[in-house]
């Protein structure tokens, strides 16, 4: 899949509580979450984002809390991905669980805010205007999950086997 | 090749004889956790699934903690789907009202977590395990579903960092300030994906609820958990309160390491992190005069005895700085007991201080202790990213009790000895 998009740069360590701020976790509704995200850093994001728009991080992104309104929260914004040269480990089982595609290559020194790059998914090929950049490929597990269509399409299809068992 | 701590309780829920870091496996869980803030997605999730039944009922945990009692209309509706849903699919432990405590304090005084065990939940602070010997590690709501409903999980199988701590401690220094040294030094990136193994004759030296601390910050360092073996004192502490038999595992001689780490605990002083990460960290004499605005001691990282111990012992007698919020929140219902039958009440009431019930309330800016613009606190949590107990423009220093309870007799961040 080619995914074309403007870029929003974010720096290293982009924890969970800049994603989506703890006040508004009792909410569950991805529009809400949506009109709050990267609010203590950029506030009046979800204004200026559009529909396909990508974020790329630095180190660490999604650092802290085990909060799924941080991947709901930007899924909601219509970003479909975030390239970052790292990831902390919940966000990153929390954005495949929740359909956010993420892609780990060191690209934020080459591109510039506003942006428009050209990533395939697939292949992991990063067209910035300076530069072709491979990503780090998607581990095969976490693609097999994907093929799926997440883990709670693939939790269904296991209970439908097992009933089909009995 | 032998195996580490983390790698053997792995090995063992996998029915496997070995397993190596990298490696993919699909392991039994002895315990799923989740509570009023991420239990709501979970259970839609669930229904999403089209599940029926979770896969023990015994061994699914919901402790509706963070933003209660309730604090708006919508945390109270959480909190009532959560409690239908238990009733609906028979799970005895969910805990609130007067039985809730901090998740992750309340679990193992409760005895549901065993040395040897695995548990996921749905915080990331469910590392905090490690203390008892077992491996926990935190996980988001949709993972937490499918460990519901399936009794397994997927884990990628860490690389293993070693801590090991020697030397002896100086007064008032705790769990709390080795474990800020080790982020400070390794920073907010440097267990990314690895367990932290701590061991050596400083750790054996360490109370329960100090180890309790450090294995709770693990994921600080970007830790997938945080793990001690377990001795006498681990036996103590399990001894009367395990629910289920528990398994003891040690890391071989020959096990692999990705790092090992030497630390000389005599050099640690009293940490402060400064905002407005946990790497930020500072002994307390570098700070210079640093007004506060509140001082907050509790948490599931420093809300247990011997942190409520520590500040009665420096309030006692003292007066709360004018001008600053002194909130103590016991973590669990049965440290709130002992806290009050051993007369700290008094000495905090004495002091001006403002004794909260177990809530995880403002350590994450919910509730019962938010900053205003330009407000700073001094804390014994365990994060103070931007906007982290209120306003984006506010600032929260990390420390342990000690320096906490100083700090708000001083009205700035102080050293124990300026009061004592």
């Amino acid at each position: 899949m080619i995914l074309k998009g403007r870029v929003w740069k974010f720096g290293d360590n982009i924890d969970t509580d800049i994603i989506i701020p703890a006040q508004y976790l009792a909410h569950t509704d991805p529009k809400v979450l949506g009109e709050h995200c990267m609010e203590p850093l950029r506030p009046g994001f979800n204004k200026e984002v559009r529909q396909g728009d990508i974020i790329v991080g630095g180190l660490n992104f999604g650092c802290g809390s085990s909060r799924e309104h941080a991947p709901i929260a930007i899924s909601a914004l219509g970003i479909p991905l975030v390239i970052a040269k790292t990831f902390a480990r919940i966000f990153y089982r929390n954005a495949f669980n929740k359909g956010l595609a993420l892609l780990e290559a060191d690209i934020i020194d080459l591109v510039d805010e506003g942006e428009e790059i050209e990533v395939d998914i697939s292949s992991g090929t990063i067209k910035c205007n300076k530069k072709v950049v491979e990503a780090k490929p998607i581990p095969p597990f976490m693609e097999e999950l994907i093929n799926h269509g997440g883990l709670v399409k693939y939790l269904k299809k296991k209970l439908e086997e097992q009933n089909e068992r009995i | 090749m032998g195996m580490t701590i983390t790698e053997k309780i792995l090995a063992a829920h996998t029915e496997k004889d070995f397993v190596e870091p990298g490696e993919i496996i699909d392991a039994k869980i002895d315990l799923v956790l989740a509570n009023d803030i991420t239990a709501p997605l979970s259970i839609e999730e669930f229904e999403k699934a089209g599940a029926k039944k979770v896969f023990d009922p015994e061994k699914v945990v919901f402790v509706l903690d963070h933003f209660t009692p309730n604090k708006d209309v919508i945390s109270a509706g959480n909190c009532k789907r959560i409690r239908e849903f238990s009733k609906a699919y028979g799970i005895s432990h969910c805990y609130e009202g007067g039985e809730c405590g901090i998740e992750h304090a309340l679990l193992p005084e409760q005895g549901l977590v065993v040395p040897g065990d695995v548990v996921i939940g749905a915080d990331s602070h469910t590392c905090t395990y490690g203390a008892v010997g077992a491996f926990s590690t935190g996980m988001g709501s949709t993972d937490i579903t499918y460990g519901m409903v399936m009794g397994r999980i997927w884990f990628k199988v860490p690389e293993s960092i070693k801590f090991n701590c020697f030397g002896n401690w100086q007064k008032w220094v705790t769990g709390k300030d080795l474990i800020l040294h080790i982020i400070g030094m390794i920073g907010v990136d440097g267990a990314l994906y690895a367990a932290m193994e701590f061991s050596g004759e400083a750790i054996t030296a360490l109370s329960m609820d100090s180890r309790f601390a450090i294995a709770n910050m693990a994921i600080e360092a970007g830790g997938k958990n945080g793990i001690f073996e377990v001795d006498e004192k681990t036996l103590a502490f399990i001894a009367g309160r395990g629910k289920r038999p528990h398994t003891i595992y040690r890391s071989d001689k020959d096990a692999s390491y990705k790092e090992v780490h030497e630390i000389d605990v005599t050099g640690i002083g009293l940490k402060v992190a400064c905002p407005s990460l946990p790497s930020n960290v500072k002994d307390v004499g570098e700070l210079g005069n640093v007004a506060i605005d509140q001082v907050v001691i509790g948490s599931c990282t420093n809300g247990r005895m011997e942190d409520l111990e520590a500040a009665a012992q420096i309030l006692k007698g003292k007066r709360v700085a004018k001008d600053v919020r002194c909130i103590v929140i016991p973590a669990t219902p049965t440290i709130y007991r002992e806290a009050l039958k051993r007369g700290f009440f008094e000495v905090f009431l004495d002091a001006g201080c403002i004794i909260s019930p177990p809530t995880c309330g403002p350590c994450l800016g919910g509730h019962m202790g938010i900053l205003a613009k330009g407000e700073r606190a001094v804390a014994t949590t365990n994060r103070n990213f931007i906007g982290r107990m209120g306003h984006t423009e506010s600032e929260v220093y990390l420390s342990g009790a000690a320096v906490a309870a100083a700090s708000a007799i001083k009205g700035r961040i102080a050293h124990p000895d300026e009061v004592m």
